[in-house]
């Protein structure tokens, strides 16, 4: 192996939970490297505070829903390149639509980049943990998938197929001492919580037992800790992170 | 090197085992302890060393040394 630096890969670091993740993982010493599908600035600038405060980080283009592309990205970044510790599968979408007007594409599109591009990453960084006999991946699922969520069926579903996915992955893989388990997180302050109105947001809010709205840094926290050597022995679970939302 | 040697030295490394241990009769499972995740290594580093593409079907009856290197040598 010509870089030995041990390398954490968060698909979706461009903003909201992956950057956390991504400059959290910094944090605990990890080389960064963050997948962007579009546009490289905001990508860019999760690689900036990481070397800000002395880490280091690159990011690369990456169209999750392209599984061809997928295994290219291994192939040429990562394999025999760096020590690949840790994969955040956390590159996501939400397209919501009640389900009777819901249109194939609006559910195949979903599925195909929160379940199916999850999928193609965690095989691909499965093949090469393999070889190291050490590993940890972290799949960012969802509270709704847990209880579902009015007008997402195709994000629900998706997130609820992560979740059977890090079941069989940590059984599969933990004869090769790689740890695979899903984050949960509640209603977090993102991009993608940040357009719904304030008549739904104060509805969320009378839910949350905690009665506060959880950060992206939240759930960095606990992906963080279960990449960590403290979580050795946990494999297989689904950890919420959503303030007694969903217990 | 020839196929031979190669197909051992893979054996040697995935399985962790000495070069006296694999023989062409050598079965995967039951001679060298290999289990299923093994046996998928295995062909995945075989495919790779002689870039070819092993299928699941055929993966199956690939179940000694020499049935790896007499697949390896027909299908190169």
């Amino acid at each position: 192996m010509p870089d030995t630096v041990k390398t954490a890969l968060v698909t979706g670091g461009s903003r909201g939970i992956g950057r956390a993740c991504a400059v959290r993982l910094a944090k605990s010493g990890y080389q960064v490297y963050v997948t962007y599908v579009s546009r490289p600035e905001p990508a860019r600038e999760t690689c900036r505070i990481i070397e800000e405060k002395g880490g280091r980080a690159a990011c690369f283009p990456l169209d999750i829903g392209d599984s061809q592309a997928i295994v290219d990205f291994f192939k040429e970044k990562i394999k025999d390149r760096v020590f690949l510790d840790v994969l955040v599968n956390n590159a996501g979408m939400t397209m919501d639509g009640l389900l009777v007007r819901m249109g194939q594409e609006q559910w195949e599109k979903v599925i195909r980049i929160n379940l199916s591009g999850s999928f193609f990453c965690l095989q691909q960084a499965a093949k090469i943990m393999m070889r190291q006999k050490t590993g940890r991946i972290v799949n960012i699922t969802s509270v709704t998938a847990q209880s579902g969520n009015p007008g997402q069926a195709n994000y629900t579903a998706s997130k609820a197929g992560l979740i059977g996915l890090t079941k069989t992955a940590a059984l599969e893989l933990a004869p090769r001492n790689i740890t695979v388990n899903a984050v949960a997180p509640g209603f977090i302050e993102t991009d993608m919580t940040s357009g719904l109105n304030q008549q739904i947001r104060e509805k969320y809010l009378e839910m949350i037992p905690l009665k506060r709205f959880g950060s992206s840094g939240d759930v960095a926290e606990t992906v963080a800790f279960l990449a960590s050597s403290g979580a050795s022995y946990i494999t297989g679970q689904v950890i919420g992170v959503n303030g007694g939302m969903y217990i | 090197m020839s196929v031979e040697q190669k197909v051992k030295e893979i054996v040697m490394e995935q399985l962790g085992i000495s070069a006296d241990e694999v023989k062409g009769e050598s079965k995967f499972v039951e001679d060298l302890g290999a289990d299923s995740l093994d046996l998928t290594e295995l062909i995945m580093a075989m495919e790779e060393e002689f870039d070819i593409e092993i299928d699941d079907e055929k993966a199956q009856e690939i179940l000694t040394v020499q049935a790896a290197i007499d697949f390896i040598k027909a299908n190169q």
